[in-house]
C-alpha cells in the first residue's frame, strides 16, 4: 500500500516528511517529482524522517514524498556477475547510457538487464515437490560461474509447469501450485538487503581462504567463512591489500564494496580485473566478480546502504552453494555516514559523535558472514568471508570503529605506517596482526600442503618475535655486543621480513605465491638458519655467513617461476650446504 | 517579480533564520538587501517548515532584522563560464575584480557540480615531469591526479606549488596547460608570490584566478573553491584543455566549514570539525580526474597547512583518506637547508605504478624507486643508531646506508626551486646513489637493469 505526504524539512540528506501515516518502517519513497530514492529511518505519528540516496538541492517544503510499501531489496537472478552498482545496485554503466559521464539524479534503471536472454536448464520436471531454497534450473552465468536458480523464501510446494530455453530474467519460467494458489517465478526474485538470508544451519569454518599472499596464508590466515579486519593509516596499502585478495584469493565468487572511496580505485579495478586471468579457473576475473562503487562524492546515505547491497548479492551465491568473498573497503566511510544521519536525526552521541548503535550495527554486519548448510533439500554448503577495511584517523585506532570491529572480527591484519615508509608491502605488522583461525586451520595445512607447515609457521613468529627484542638491545647497546648466534638470528629475521613477507603486488610472479612455493620459501630461510648454526658452532665466521652469495638466491626465490620452484628449490638446498662447507674449508686453512 | 522577505528572525554569526517563506528550496541562491541598497550574497541551509536557515557569505555587520529584506533566486549557486575566464581575476564568489570588462557568460554551471560516474572515470596514466625528482623520481604526479601538499607554517609549499606549476609538462606533448588557482584565506604577499610567478612564465593568459584573502568574508571560502573547480571543470571537458588546479590553504577552507557547523550548533566530530568534512572534502577533491571520451583533465594540487606539523590532524588526515597521495614537506629538512624539503619516506603518490615504466619513464624506473626508498629508510635508520652509540657501533654496510642517505638529500632531494630536471637526469642521479652500495645489497632491481645501469660504469 502506498501513501503520499509533504516535505516539511530538509536539511541535507535527511527530508522529514508529514503525512506518512500508512508508510512502513525502512520502505523505500520516491521524493519530490524528481524521484529522488530515499528510506524511511524514523516514524514519529505521521511525521516519517527519510534518507535520501541522491543530492537533496533543489528539494522545497511541500512537494511529495511517495511511499513505494516496500522495503530496500536488491534484486537477484543471472546478469549480476560482471557488473558494477551503485549503492542501491542501479547498474552504473546504464546510468551513464542514461545520463553521461556525470550522475544526474533519480535516474530509474533495473538493476539487471532486462534486454539479455539466458540460457536456463531445469533441473526438476512437472509433478516434482520443491520447497524453499530448492535448485529449480540452472544458467551459466559466465564461462565459470554456474548460476543456480533457486526457489524463492516462503514457496513451497508441487512444480505445475518449468520451460527450458532462452529467456530474459523477467519472463516466467516456473508455474508452482503452492497451498495459496499458483506461483509463478522468474530466473530472479527480491530479498530485503537489511535482513540476512535464511540458512539451515551454520558451521564452524576448518578450511583456510587460500589468498596467495604469503603474510596472510603463512602467518595470519583467514578461514573460508571468516572474518578479518584491516585497519591502516592512509598511504599504508589497505586498497592495495584488498585489491590483491580481490584478485587472488581462492574464492569461487568476489563481492567488491568500495564503500566512499575514490573513484579512480573503482576504475582501477573496472579496467584490471577483466584482463587478469584467475590461476585456477584460466578465466578473467571480472567473471566472478560483483562490483559496487559507492565513491566518496557519491551521496552519503547511499554509502550506508551499499554495504547492505553488497553483502546481500553475496549471500545469494552463498546460497548456490558457493565460496564467497566479501571485501568492504572502507567501512569507516560507512559508519561516518551513520554518524551524519544520526547527526541530523539530533540523536544523543555516543563516542565521537558515533550513535550509541555502531556497534550492534557492525556486529549484525560482520555476522552474515560464515559457512552455513543452505535451505532446500540438497543442503549446499556455502561460505562467506568477509574482509572490511578499517580507516581510524590518524592511524589510531583506539577509536569507536576499530575498537567495535575488533571486538567481532577473529582474524587482525594491522598495517603499520612505518613499513609502508620503508615500501615494505602489505604493510601489515607481524607483531601486532593475530588470526584466531591458526589453530582450527593446522590441520588442513598440515594435511594439504605439509606436515612441516605448521611447524615452519611457529618457527618464524618466534624468530620475529625473538628480533623485536634483540632489536631494543641493539638500539642501547649496538650489534658488536651480540652473540654470533644472536647476530644470525638477526640475519634470518631480515631474510624472512624482506624475502618473504616482502611481497610486490605489481611484480608479475611476486604478485601469486602458491602454498607450496610458499612452504619451499620457508624451507629454504630456515635451513639456512639451521645450518649456518652449525657452522657458526663449528667456528664460521657470522660475518662471513651473512655475505654468502646463495642468500641472495634465497632472497630472489620469490621471482622464480611457479613451474621452476622445484628444480631451483633443490638447486639452492645443495649450494647453501656447499658454500657453508666452503666456508668453513677456508677457516680450517 | 521574486518576493522580497522581510522577517528575518535571528542573526548568529553568518547565518540568518527567515520566517514564513514560501516555496524555497534547499540549497537555493539568496540576496540579502540591505537598507543602504548594498547586497549580500546566502544559500540556503535547511528548511524546517515555513522557516529557512541561510548562511551568508559575506559580513553580517550591518544588517538589520527590520528593514533588511531576503530574496530568494530560484536556482542554486551558479557561475557563468566562458574561455575570456583564462588571464583573468575573481573574487571568491566569482565576480571579477581585475579592472577588466564584464564577463558574457557562454553557459552558466551549478558550483556545486555532479559527481563522475566511476564507470566513465578514465585511469591517470599519463606521466608529468615536474622536474622535481622527489617528485618525478619516487612520488611521481600523473595526468588527472589530486596529489596534495601537506606543508605547514613557514615552510616553502608556495615556492614548489609554482615550481610545479611552471615545469610541468607531459613528455612529447605540446599542449598547453591552463591554470586555475584558487586563494583561500592567504595572505596578499603570498597570493601576489603565485601571481608574479605565472607572469614571469606568461602563465598568466592561460590561468583563472579565484582569490579570497584573509581579510575577506571567511564564509565566502566555502565557495571559492567551487567555483574554480566549476570553471576547472568547463575548460577540462567542455574545451579539451589540460587544466592544473591549486588550491590553497585547505586548512582555511576546513576552518570556515567548522565555523558555520558550530553556529548551527552541530554534534561535532574530532576537534571540532563537523562529522561531515569527510563528505565534504571529497566532494571537491573527487572533481578531478580524466573522463572517457573526453580529451581534457583536471590535475589537482590542494595546498594544506598542517596546524602543530601534526600530520593526524583531521584536516590532512581527511584529505589524506581522499587524495592519492601526497607530498610531505618536513621542516628538519628545510633546517638542514634541502629544498624542496620533502619528506620523501612518508610522501606517496599511488597512480605512479601506472605512470611510470617502459614507455612512459623508463622500465628500469619502477625497481629503482623501491630500492631508493627502503635504501633510504635503512640509512636514517642507521643515522639514528649512531647518535645514540656512535660510528663504531654501526657494522660495515650499515656505515655505508648513513653514508648514502646523507647523500640522497644532498644530491637528489636537495635540487633547489630553479632546476628543472629531465627525468632521465633524476634516474641518473638515482643510479649513481645506488653504486654507492654493494651490488648484493640491490634486492629491490632486477637482474637486467643491474647489468645494464649498475655494471656500466660511466
Amino acid at each position: 500500500m502506498s501513501s503520499i505526504g509533504n516535505i516539511v524539512k530538509i536539511s541535507g540528506p535527511l527530508v522529514v516528511a508529514e503525512g506518512m501515516r500508512d508508510a512502513n518502517m525502512f520502505d523505500v519513497v520516491r521524493v519530490s517529482d524528481r524521484r529522488l530514492i530515499g528510506e524511511i529511518i524514523e516514524m514519529h505519528g505521521d511525521r516519517a524522517s527519510i534518507q535520501v540516496y541522491e543530492e537533496t538541492a533543489g528539494l522545497g517544503t511541500g512537494q511529495s514524498v511517495e511511499s513505494t510499501g516496500e522495503p530496500m531489496s536488491a534484486e537477484l537472478g543471472p546478469g549480476l556477475i560482471g557488473s558494477i552498482y551503485d549503492g542501491i545496485q542501479r547498474p552504473l554503466d546504464d546510468i551513464r547510457k542514461v545520463c553521461g559521464n556525470n550522475l544526474a539524479r533519480g535516474v530509474e534503471v533495473p538493476s539487471l538487464k532486462r534486454d539479455k536472454k539466458w540460457s536456463f536448464t531445469p533441473t526438476v520436471k512437472a509433478g516434482d515437490k520443491v520447497e524453499e531454497g530448492d535448485v529449480f534450473g540452472t544458467v551459466p552465468e559466465t564461462d565459470i560461474v554456474l548460476h543456480k536458480v533457486m526457489v524463492p523464501s516462503g514457496v513451497s510446494g508441487t512444480v505445475k509447469s518449468i520451460k527450458e530455453g532462452e529467456f530474459a530474467v523477467d519472463e516466467i519460467v516456473c508455474v508452482i501450485e503452492t497451498e495459496k494458489g499458483d506461483r509463478e517465478l522468474t530466473m530472479a526474485q527480491k530479498w530485503p538487503v537489511r535482513r540476512g538470508r535464511p540458512y539451515k544451519k551454520k558451521l564452524s569454518p576448518n578450511m583456510p581462504l587460500v589468498t596467495g599472499q604469503r603474510v596472510v596464508d603463512c602467518l595470519f590466515p583467514i578461514a573460508k567463512g571468516g572474518v578479518a579486519a584491516i585497519p591502516g593509516p592512509f598511504g599504508s596499502g589497505k586498497t592495495v591489500t584488498q585489491h590483491q585478495l580481490a584478485k587472488w584469493a581462492e574464492a569461487d565468487i568476489i563481492v567488491y564494496i568500495g564503500c566512499g572511496e575514490r573513484g579512480n580505485e573503482m576504475t582501477d579495478v573496472l579496467n584490471e580485473f577483466p584482463e587478469l586471468i584467475d590461476p585456477k579457473t584460466g578465466k578473467s576475473l571480472m567473471e566472478r566478480t560483483v562490483l559496487i562503487a559507492n565513491t566518496s562524492d557519491m551521496p552519503v546515505a547511499a554509502r550506508e546502504a551499499s554495504v547492505y547491497t553488497g553483502i546481500t548479492i553475496a549471500e545469494y551465491y552463498r546460497d548456490m552453494g558457493y565460496s564467497v568473498a566479501l571485501m568492504a573497503d572502507s567501512t569507516s566511510r560507512w559508519a561516518e555516514a551513520l554518524r551524519e544521519m544520526s547527526g541530523r536525526l539530533e540523536e544523543m552521541p555516543g563516542d565521537e559523535g558515533y550513535p550509541a548503535y555502531l556497534g550492534s550495527r557492525l556486529a549484525q554486519f560482520y555476522e552474515r558472514a560464515g559457512r552455513v548448510v543452505s535451505t532446500g533439500k540438497e543442503g549446499r554448503e556455502g561460505a562467506l568471508s568477509v574482509i572490511g577495511a578499517v580507516s581510524p584517523p590518524g592511524g589510531d585506532i583506539s577509536e569507536p570503529v576499530s575498537q567495535a570491529t575488533l571486538r567481532i572480527v577473529k582474524v587482525f591484519w594491522g598495517l603499520d605506517s612505518n613499513l609502508a615508509y620503508q615500501r615494505h608491502f602489505p604493510a601489515i605488522n607481524w607483531l601486532t596482526s593475530y588470526s584466531l583461525y591458526a589453530d582450527s586451520l593446522a590441520e588442513w595445512y598440515n594435511n594439504n600442503v605439509s606436515a612441516d607447515w605448521m611447524n615452519c609457521r611457529a618457527r618464524f613468529m618466534q624468530i620475529l618475535h625473538e628480533e623485536a627484542e634483540l632489536k631494543e638491545i641493539v638500539k642501547l647497546i649496538g650489534m658488536d655486543a651480540l652473540s654470533a648466534d644472536d647476530r644470525l638470528k638477526m640475519e634470518t629475521a631480515r631474510s624472512i621480513r624482506e624475502d618473504f613477507l616482502h611481497q610486490l603486488a605489481f611484480h608479475e610472479i611476486d604478485t601469486y605465491t602458491s602454498l607450496k612455493k610458499q612452504l619451499f620459501m620457508m624451507k629454504l630461510i630456515l635451513g639456512f638458519n639451521d645450518e649456518a648454526a652449525d657452522a657458526i658452532k663449528k667456528g664460521a665466521d657470522i660475518e662471513a655467513v651473512a655475505e654468502l652469495p646463495v642468500r641472495e638466491k634465497i632472497g630472489r626465490f620469490k621471482y622464480v617461476e611457479e613451474k621452476n620452484t622445484d628444480e631451483e628449490f633443490g638447486q639452492i638446498q645443495t649450494e647453501i650446504s656447499s658454500e657453508l662447507d666452503l666456508l668453513l674449508n677456508k677457516e680450517e686453512d | 517579480m521574486p518576493r522580497e522577505y522581510r522577517t528575518i528572525e535571528e542573526a548568529a554569526g553568518p547565518l540568518l533564520l527567515v520566517k514564513d517563506v514560501e516555496n524555497v528550496t534547499y540549497g537555493e541562491l539568496a540576496e540579502i538587501r540591505l537598507a543602504s541598497g548594498e547586497k549580500r550574497r546566502c544559500r540556503v541551509l535547511e528548511i524546517d517548515g515555513t522557516n529557512a536557515l541561510v548562511q551568508l557569505f559575506e559580513n553580517a555587520a550591518g544588517i538589520n532584522l527590520k528593514d533588511s529584506a531576503v530574496v530568494f533566486s530560484g536556482h542554486q549557486m551558479e557561475l557563468g563560464v566562458s574561455e575570456d575566464m583564462l588571464g583573468r581575476v575573481f573574487d571568491g564568489l566569482g565576480r571579477p575584480i581585475d579592472d577588466g570588462p564584464e564577463m558574457i557568460p557562454e553557459q552558466r554551471r551549478d558550483v556545486n557540480g555532479l559527481p563522475m560516474n566511476p564507470v566513465a572515470r578514465k585511469y591517470p596514466q599519463e606521466f608529468i615531469q615536474t622536474g622535481v625528482s622527489a617528485i618525478d623520481g619516487l612520488n611521481t604526479l600523473v595526468r588527472g591526479q589530486k596529489l596534495p601538499i601537506f606543508s605547514a607554517s613557514g615552510l616553502p609549499h608556495a615556492q614548489l606549488a609554482a615550481q610545479i606549476a611552471r615545469q610541468a609538462k607531459v613528455l612529447g606533448d605540446n599542449e598547453q596547460f591552463a591554470v586555475v588557482f584558487a586563494a583561500m584565506g592567504i595572505t596578499f604577499e603570498e597570493s601576489e608570490y603565485f601571481v608574479q610567478s605565472f607572469k614571469e612564465t606568461g602563465a598568466l593568459d592561460r590561468t583563472v584566478l579565484f582569490i579570497n584573502l584573509a581579510n575577506d568574508s571567511a564564509i565566502e571560502r566555502l565557495a571559492t573553491p567551487k567555483m574554480a573547480l566549476t570553471a576547472a571543470e568547463y575548460l577540462a571537458f567542455e574545451k579539451g584543455m589540460h587544466v592544473l588546479v591549486i588550491l590553497t590553504d585547505i586548512t582555511n577552507y576546513a576552518d570556515a566549514l567548522r565555523e558555520v557547523s558550530a553556529a548551527r550548533k552541530e554534534v561535532p566530530g574530532r576537534r571540532g570539525y563537523p562529522g561531515y568534512m569527510y563528505t565534504d572534502l571529497a566532494s571537491l577533491y573527487e572533481r578531478a580526474g580524466r573522463q572517457d571520451g573526453k580529451e581534457g583533465s583536471i590535475t589537482m594540487i590542494p595546498i594544506l597547512t598542517m596546524p602543530e606539523d601534526d600530520k593526524t590532524h583531521p584536516i590532512p588526515d581527511l584529505t589524506g583518506y581522499i587524495t592519492e597521495g601526497q607530498i610531505i614537506l618536513s621542516r628538519e629538512l628545510y633546517r638542514k637547508g634541502v629544498n624542496p624539503p620533502v619528506d620523501v619516506l612518508p610522501s606517496l603518490s599511488r597512480l605512479k605504478d601506472k605512470g611510470i615504466g617502459k614507455g612512459k619513464t623508463r622500465a628500469d624506473h619502477s625497481d629503482t624507486m623501491n630500492q631508493l626508498f627502503s635504501a633510504y629508510a635503512r640509512g636514517k635508520d642507521a643515522k639514528e643508531l649512531m647518535i645514540v652509540l656512535g660510528e663504531a657501533a654501526l657494522t660495515p654496510t650499515d656505515l655505508i646506508y648513513a653514508k648514502f642517505a646523507d647523500e640522497f638529500e644532498r644530491r637528489y632531494v636537495s635540487q633547489g626551486f630553479d632546476n628543472d630536471r629531465s627525468i632521465e637526469e633524476t634516474l641518473a642521479i638515482g643510479w649513481e646513489l645506488l653504486r654507492l652500495l654493494p651490488r648484493s645489497e640491490l634486492r629491490r632491481i632486477r637482474e637486467e637493469y643491474l647489468t645494464q645501469y649498475y655494471d656500466t660504469q660511466d
